[in-house]
Parts: C-alpha cells; structure tokens; sequence
C-alpha cells in the first residue's frame, strides 16, 4: 500500500501510519486509543500505553439511547489523561469501524486534535508489531470540553425525513441483503432488533467495506474512492449527504471517509439508523 | 431457562460467581486460548457454507461428530484471527456440550451468551455468538430427530 500522503487524501494529517503510532508510543502528547466491538481484544493485548474507550460503557448512556454529554466527556478524558492539546489516536478491530465510531463522537465534543490509525488492530498485528496486556495509568488531567454539538454532523429522524422529502442522498453502508430486506436469520435464530426490512427511499447502498483493503484493513486510495462514491454513485463534495446503518457504527467509518478523505463539506452520520428507521410508525421504507 | 446440559449449567453457575469484570474477561481470555481448530480429518478449507454460522461476522463454523447412540461431538473453525469472543464461545461450547445427551444440547437458548459475555455486547457481535449457539442446538435437534 503506499505512503498515506501520496493517497490523494483531502486531509491526509487525519490519517496516521502504524510506522508513525511506533514511532510516538512515548510521546507524552499523543494518547492511542483502542475501541473494539470485541470486549475480548484489548484486555487480550493491545499496543503498548494504549487505552480502551469502550463503545457501551464509556461512550454511550446507560439508560437513555444517546451518547454522553460534556460531565461525562470531560470525566472520560481525565480518565485517559488526555487535555485538549492531546493528540488522541484511535484503531480498533473490524477495520476501525468502532474507532470510527469513537472519533465520530469525539468530534462531537470538537475534539478536532483526533486521528486514525490506518488499517486497525488487524494492520498493527499483521506486521507483528509489539502488544501487550499492560494497562497503562496516566495522570488525570483536567478538560474542559464545549457542549455536545449535534447539529453539524449528527443526523436524527426528523432530520432524516425532511432528508428523505427533499430528495437528497443517502449512502446505506450495510450489506446488499440489508439493504434489500432479505431476512438476515435463520429461522429460530434472533433478527436484528428492527420490525421491517429494506432501506430509506433513495439511499444508495454502499457497503463501508468497499472503502477498505480487506487484507490489511487500510483505507483505499482517494481515486479509488472517488470511483466509488463519486463516479459510481454521483455523490458530489458539496452534496448534503447521509450516511447510516444498523446503529451508526459502520456508517461513521463511512463518514470518515467522505469527510476526511475525499473532502466532502457536509455529511451527518444518522446514529439511529436502521434499528430506528425499521421500528418507526409510517416512515417510507423501499426493499 | 429450560433444562440444560448439566456442564452447561456447572460452568454458569461458576461464572455467574466471578463478579469482576475485569476477573471475568481474565477467564474468557484464557478459554479462547485452549481453542483448536477444526480437525483436518472432519473438514478442510475452504470450509462449506452450510457449516458457516449465519451472521457470524467472527467466519465461524460448527461441525457436528457422533460418538455414541445419542451424543454429539461439536467442532469449531473461527477464521477471523481477531474473534477472541468467538473462539471462547466455541472452547465453552465444545467443553460443556459434546458428550451431552443431544435432546438437552437441542433446549439450549442462544441468549446464554448473555450470562457468558453480559449485556454489553454489540448486536453484531450477540447475533454472531448467538447464531454459534443456535447452530449447535439446530444440529442436536435434527440428530435427535433423525434417532428419533
């Protein structure tokens, strides 16, 4: 794969090599942070001086669906010791999709001193790079994060629908079968916590996938992005776009890369997405 | 729940005594590295789809052996390298459930998964854990079916 700053990235800063996380494990000024679907992995082992930001525990409410607000952010931070000059670097499993997830929410607290590390826990072990199961303490610090802004990047369902009526685009980012409504579970086994199948009139489907090199998990070049999302599905830089999935998660890794790696001005990541779309009462749903 | 395997129902019942999550995760950690792959001589790669665990994103598989009249041996591929929950969940069900009576492996609910991992589990991730679970009491069931 090639060097991240000859990509063709609109913001390749964003992005950090494993070569540059080795490079900076003792940098008192860079805090790496593991988010992980797998509650296993990073207990498991982990890049030396990592911390764990957990998706349920540290990110979301307990009770209320919704993500902390600015006591919780602020505590969250003086738990990892980091201050708002704190780079923050994220990488995860499944491709960074829960690191995705993890910058997303950051930046709405306007953590904007935030990067991934391109091609996740996968790249990092491929190379053979060292972990381990030490889990690091640092001084708690003191933050002063903004109140959480939801309006630039976050989409909700009235959102949505005002999206929808407007004839704006929406990228669907989970599989062709979620996509198209076909059951998702055998017969006996759970279905996905959403009363109908299919997809948000007008979306188009891209699977986040495609935006990876499954080998290694690093993002593809912005060529070959823009192949996908621009040539392919007419997106344009300027557009008004949505991006959502099951529960937001593959989506903001999708957000990321619209936002990020190809420039594009405007994307809000709809967190609800289908787990909420799928259970509302008269919304309009295509299969 | 219903009646279960009585090493099932042990092996809860012990974990349902270590309260610590961190202690908690300590021995699911230590479970997954007993795990061992499918043996060459029950399957080889690439692995058949019918043995693929439906909305597993981990790539599990389960295969089922019979030892005796009424029994059932269970084998697991994971082929994500990165599936730790997986392969716990795979060393738990092989060491709690083949050799058991296959009428009982066919009662066990997917939702014990909960009482292994707790609640804090992605969907994804449950569907993956539960389809493993579900896979295993659907093999027992059309074997018992079919001794029936």
């Amino acid at each position: 794969m090639s060097k991240i700053e000859d990509r063709g990235y609109s913001n390749s800063d964003v992005l950090v090599s494993t070569d540059w996380v080795a490079d900076h494990l003792e940098d008192s000024n860079v805090r790496i942070v593991e988010s992980n679907e797998d509650p296993l992995l990073y207990p498991s082992q982990h890049i030396p001086g990592a911390v764990e930001v957990d998706w349920t525990r540290d990110l979301n409410q307990q009770v209320r669906r919704d993500y902390l607000e600015k006591d919780g952010f602020e505590a969250l931070m003086k738990k990892i010791g980091a201050t708002r000059d704190t780079t923050v670097v994220f990488y995860g499993d499944k491709s960074n999709w829960w690191a995705c997830y993890a910058f997303w929410i950051f930046q709405l607290f306007g953590h904007t001193n935030a990067k991934v590390m391109d091609g996740g826990r996968l790249k990092w072990e491929k190379e053979k790079r060292p972990m381990n199961k030490d889990v690091p303490s640092y001084n708690a610090t003191s933050y002063s994060a903004p109140n959480r802004d939801d309006k630039k990047i976050r989409a909700f369902r009235d959102d949505v629908l005002t999206h929808v009526n407007a004839s704006l685009p929406l990228v669907d980012v989970r599989s062709p079968e979620e996509y198209s409504g076909e059951r998702m579970h055998m017969p006996d086994y759970p279905n996905e916590g959403a009363l109908r199948g299919g997809h948000i009139p007008g979306a188009h489907s891209v699977p986040w996938g495609r935006a990876i090199n499954p080998d290694d998990g690093s993002f593809k070049t912005a060529g070959e992005l823009a192949e996908i999302y621009q040539k392919e599905k007419g997106l344009g830089k300027d557009d008004n776009v949505v991006a959502y999935c099951r529960i937001g998660e593959r989506s903001s890794h999708t957000w990321f890369v619209l936002t990020y790696l190809l420039g594009f001005s405007n994307v809000r990541n709809y967190d609800g997405s289908w787990t909420e779309w799928g259970n509302l009462v008269n919304v309009p749903i295509e299969k | 729940m219903s009646e279960i395997p009585q090493k099932l129902k042990d092996y809860l019942d012990m974990l349902s005594l270590v309260d610590d999550r961190s202690e908690r995760i300590q021995l699911l950690i230590e479970t997954a590295e007993r795990f061992h792959s499918v043996d060459e001589s029950i399957s080889t790669r690439p692995f058949p789809e019918e043995n693929k665990v439906p909305g597993c994103e981990s790539q599990a598989y389960v295969w089922e052996e019979q030892i005796e009249d009424e029994k059932l041996k269970f084998h697991f591929a994971v082929e994500n390298p990165q599936g730790i929950s997986a392969k716990a969940m795979a060393v738990i069900l092989d060491e709690t459930l083949s050799g058991a009576p296959a009428k009982e492996v066919a009662e066990v609910p997917g939702d014990v998964i909960y009482e292994v991992f707790g609640k804090e589990l992605s969907m994804g991730k449950s569907m993956g854990l539960m389809g493993m679970v579900g896979m295993v009491a659907n093999k027992a069931r059309k074997f018992s079916e079919g001794n029936g």
